[in-house]
């Protein structure tokens, strides 16, 4: 093949991918992201989070631009000049459009009704260079990076995986500022942390540089080894893997009692949340990964877990002083220790999984969907009603609920790490459910409901019973992290249940891999433990303001792009990428004869 | 390729407890709603409540149900959008309920730009402001829509059911989010219509905002059963919603007139975001969220696919919503019904369900999406 030369390019597919680039620029600054996060600084004096974002984009778009489809079984086309041309085009266009949006915002006045319109935002899109200054240096700016986004396409992997590695870490150093202090602080590293990080936050120049010198080496020389450790792996025999299994888990296991030791109280916390949620994950995933019901309104049973704890193990739980009728028939009942109250708030969740379930499991699965969710907004409104105050509390809620008593010593919220313990306990329990269920009996039945329900139930599949089987089994893993949410804060409101709760579980069951055990619970780690959950900061708290904006904004891709997540399920995966399963298989040699076959294979 | 296409008919089913069950709420719900009813009704012959209150005034219902229509027409002109998505593509689009909302946050900006100029007050020049700010709540709820179809739903059309589902969702929660930042948490509210529309009128005595956003309404209905019934479009929308693979045959660009049937559907949401800024004034970045949930719920009991029944819908709805609490509910000494509201509309959408999924007037859906 002849090498191409530079013009060759697709310039209408380059100013599309620009434009689109310069959209989000503005629709980042118009949230008021980017002013928002320019305070925290990553890179003292270089970097902040607002300018990461905001430059990233141009970045992004000039690899796009650069990107050329290749269709499989056809010579990918030569790489070169023309990959940065075609960045830099891009580049250019959304750096236009920026300049645009620039005089747009010098002219006309809108800060009475956008909040982020003004001369913050002026000033940080065009680099304190005012409106003329500014379009010259956007489009620059946006040129410039385009063009290097265009040459990172143009690398040979292996450059680009140790680039990446490089600024990965560098970066991961930077955000995660609070958690290395955090530990370094621990363990009596205090002066490494003063060094690495300036006063006003962020790494300084040097320690950014050398950081990035040491990922650099780390990268080049483990080149190739995980691939050689997970070939390794893939060959042993089963005898061997199994015994590789168990050591894998012996290490789990003892980091999970030794890290927390070593953690500070922020770092606990966190891990504690995340525990949380992981145990929500995995029920909510047995629901909708395993047996395909789309339950939205599965935040009803975190809060019937943690309000039946909080009603038996709260000395003054409004019930027992108001003279009501649940007064008059269960006044006799003893203030019950968390431990004992636990199998009594499971049966009542599991019951009111059951009383829910029922109507609900025959319906179509939008309609089902659509009717958990409002299950979810009647019990959560049922809690917050005043007819029900005198027994539940309303919007006052139960407080001073006490911690669970272990005999040693009284797990609650100010002593995160049992509390972590405590969770890692239960999501143990639950993995075990999870995973003895899916591989048995039910747990097929589930999957093969999920496929194809008529199917199922003419194979002789129950598929009321199955499907109620699983609704129930999720709401009594909810119960568990209620009932552990209601001991860690100490008291309940209706306003820690709201449907933002269910639909957060839904993204972590999703961005992690629906119907993978692995994948549920990265998805737990990576968006509670950074972003932070519904009302619980994650590591980066500067997000806060943000995270709900930048969890809609990354479902929404990982719907298009990724929907089975990040450790997806193999059976799922090639269920949603059905064509280009159809396409290998043809390329094989081998025709499937339909859809379903290749589905299913 | 040929899908293959299975037969849904469901073998017969024998659970007899869930049945049993089933049947039971059936009639404990159907106890709850006589009692409250007949208490209320001996409440009215008695003279006073239970709890030593007076009872409803026949003005106090009239206003209720005049309430209760308003609200409903708006309503139904969400739900028409839900039914008619659902007709051709045969899921929820949770994200129309942004869709109105769109609609409303843009009747919010024009109707106070028109406000700043001295045009939302008088006679004529509010009725050309109004459709102004109509005309452009139209417009950009039909490109929100527009977007939303090309950006989240195309691309994934032909995958597994619950993909589209949880993407509608996601679309949703994220939009709600963009606007809460776009604009800011600031409560918003439209400004005072002139002092004519706030008094009564007719031997209804019902306030002149009610009656316009009854005849916006009827206009809006009207105006969609002409297009849908009458014109070349409308025949090939209901033709795309029968079957997709057999109106493409027929030379029907199949991709446009789902493009069409959203766009439709934004233009009436964006129709009731004005009708909800009219009505209630206040809008924000949670306005869509209920009236989305509620609006769904009309277009389940009028029957999905059944446009004249999504609009009747959307009446009994409101009808239900805002008569209910204090007709049934209070009767029985339930302090405070008006917390309750919500959780009435959603205990509507579950007694409809349980009691007839196929709505009132019968659901019109594509042969494959038949339950």
């Amino acid at each position: 093949m002849s090498t191409r030369s530079a013009t060759d390019i697709d310039p209408k597919h380059s100013v599309s991918v620009g434009l689109i680039a310069g959209i989000s620029i503005i629709f980042m600054g118009l949230v008021g992201l980017a002013v928002g996060l320019n305070e925290r600084i990553l890179i003292d004096p270089i970097l902040s989070l607002g300018y990461l974002f905001l430059l990233a984009v141009p970045l992004g778009a000039g690899y796009i631009a650069a990107n050329e489809t290749v269709l499989e079984g056809m010579q990918a086309p030569e790489k070169g000049t023309r990959d940065i041309v075609a960045g830099a085009l891009a580049g250019l266009a959304g750096g236009a459009m920026v300049g645009l949006f620039l005089i747009l915002l010098d002219t006309v006045d809108l800060s009475e009704k956008m909040p982020a319109w003004g001369d913050r935002l002026l000033d940080m899109l065009s680099f304190n260079q005012g409106v003329g200054g500014g379009v010259v240096v956007a489009a620059l700016v946006g040129t410039v990076l385009g063009a290097l986004g265009g040459a990172i396409h143009v690398l040979k992997d292996e450059p680009r995986r140790v680039i990446k590695i490089v600024i990965i870490s560098v970066l991961s150093f930077a955000i995660l500022e609070a958690i290395v202090d955090d530990v370094l602080g621990e363990i009596g590293l205090k002066p490494v942390a003063k060094f690495l990080y300036s006063k006003s936050g962020g790494l300084s120049v040097l320690p950014a540089i050398l950081v990035g010198i040491v990922a650099l080496g780390f990268a080049i020389g483990f080149k190739g080894k995980g691939d050689e450790l997970k070939t390794r792996y893939d060959t042993m025999e089963e005898a061997e893997r199994k015994q590789v299994n168990k050591y894998a888990l012996i290490a789990v296991v003892v980091a999970a009692v030794v890290l927390p030791m070593l953690l500070g109280k922020i770092v606990n916390e966190l891990l504690a949340n995340v525990g949380l949620f992981v145990l929500l994950a995995l029920g909510l995933n047995i629901v909708v990964g395993r047996a395909g019901i789309l339950d939205i309104g599965y935040v009803a049973f975190f809060a019937v877990g943690a309000y039946g704890m909080a009603v038996l193990t709260t000395p003054e739980a409004p019930w027992r002083i108001n003279d009501t009728l649940v007064h008059d028939i269960f006044g006799w009942l003893p203030v019950l220790p968390w431990l004992v109250a636990l199998p009594i708030v499971v049966v009542m969740t599991g019951f009111v999984g059951l009383l829910i379930g029922t109507p609900v499991i025959r319906m179509r699965g939008d309609y089902l969907a659509i009717v958990t969710l409002g299950f979810g907004e009647i019990i959560r409104l049922l809690f917050l009603s005043d007819w029900l105050s005198p027994t539940l509390g309303g919007s006052q809620g139960i407080r001073n609920i006490p911690g669970v008593n272990v005999g040693v010593t009284e797990i609650n919220g100010t002593k995160p790490q049992y509390v972590f313990y405590l969770v890692a306990v239960f999501v143990a329990i639950a993995i075990y459910i999870s995973h003895q269920m899916e591989t048995s009996r039910i747990g097929r039945a589930w999957m093969a409901i999920r496929e194809d329900e008529p199917v199922a139930e003419a194979m002789g599949i129950n598929t009321v019973t199955t499907k109620l089987i699983a609704f129930v089994t999720g709401a009594v893993l909810a119960s568990f992290s209620g009932a552990i949410f209601a001991a860690k804060v100490g008291s309940t409101f209706p306003n820690s249940f709201l449907l933002l709760v269910s639909i957060i579980i839904l993204v972590v069951v999703i961005v992690g891999g629906m119907g993978n055990i692995p994948g549920v619970i990265l998805g737990a780690v990576v968006l509670i433990g950074i972003l932070g959950g519904p009302k619980q900061p994650g590591l980066l708290a500067e997000f806060s303001q943000f995270k709900l904006l930048i969890y809609g904004a990354l479902l929404v891709f990982m719907m298009l792009k990724k929907p089975e997540g990040l450790l997806p399920n193999a059976a799922r995966t090639r269920e949603l990428h059905i064509d280009e399963a159809l396409q290998d298989a043809w390329l094989k040699g081998d025709k499937p004869s339909s859809e379903d076959e290749v589905a299913t294979a | 390729m040929i899908a293959v296409k299975r037969s849904k008919q469901s073998v017969l089913r024998t659970n007899n407890s869930v049945d049993l069950f089933l049947t039971v709420i059936r009639v404990v719900s159907l106890i709850v709603i006589a009692l409250g009813l007949l208490l209320f009704f001996i409440e009215q012959i008695r003279g006073t409540a239970l709890n030593g209150d007076a009872p409803l005034t026949g003005g106090a219902i009239r206003g209720l149900f005049v309430t209760g229509v308003s609200q409903g027409a708006m309503y139904g002109l969400i739900a028409l959008g839900y039914s008619m998505v659902y007709g051709v593509l045969g899921f929820i689009n949770f994200a129309h309920g942004e869709v109105f909302m769109a609609g409303a946050m843009s009747a919010w900006i024009t109707s106070n730009i028109l406000f700043d100029n001295g045009m939302w007050e008088g006679g004529f020049s509010f009725i050309i402001a109004l459709l102004i700010v109509l005309l452009v709540a139209i417009v950009v709820s039909t490109l929100a829509t527009i977007l939303i179809e090309r950006i989240a739903y195309r691309p994934r059309r032909e995958s597994p059911r619950l993909i589209p589902l949880i993407t509608s969702i996601v679309v949703s929660f994220f939009m709600q989010n963009a606007v809460l930042g776009l604009f800011g948490p600031a409560s918003k509210t439209l400004p005072a219509p002139p002092s004519w529309m706030s008094d009564s009128y007719t031997f209804l005595e019902i306030e002149g905002t009610k009656i316009l956003v009854m005849v916006i309404a009827a206009i809006s209905m009207a105006g969609l059963w002409v297009f849908v019934e009458r014109t070349k479009t409308g025949k090939a929308m209901r033709a795309v919603a029968e079957d997709k693979e057999i109106a493409a045959l027929m030379g029907i660009d199949v991709n446009r007139t789902i493009v069409t049937t959203f766009a439709v559907g934004g233009a009436m949401a964006g129709v009731a975001g004005v009708l909800w800024g009219l009505l209630f004034r206040g809008v924000s970045s949670q306005t869509g969220f209920l009236p989305g949930i509620k609006a769904f719920t009309a277009a389940v009991i009028g029957g999905v696919g059944n446009l004249g029944g999504s609009m009747a819908g959307g009446l009994i709805l409101g009808v239900a919503e805002s008569v209910g609490p204090l007709l049934i509910l209070k009767p029985m000494t339930i302090p405070a019904v008006s917390q309750l509201k919500d959780a009435v509309a959603f205990a509507v959408l579950v007694l409809v369900l349980l009691f007839k999924p196929t709505g009132l007037f019968g659901e019109r859906l594509a042969s494959e999406d038949r339950a």
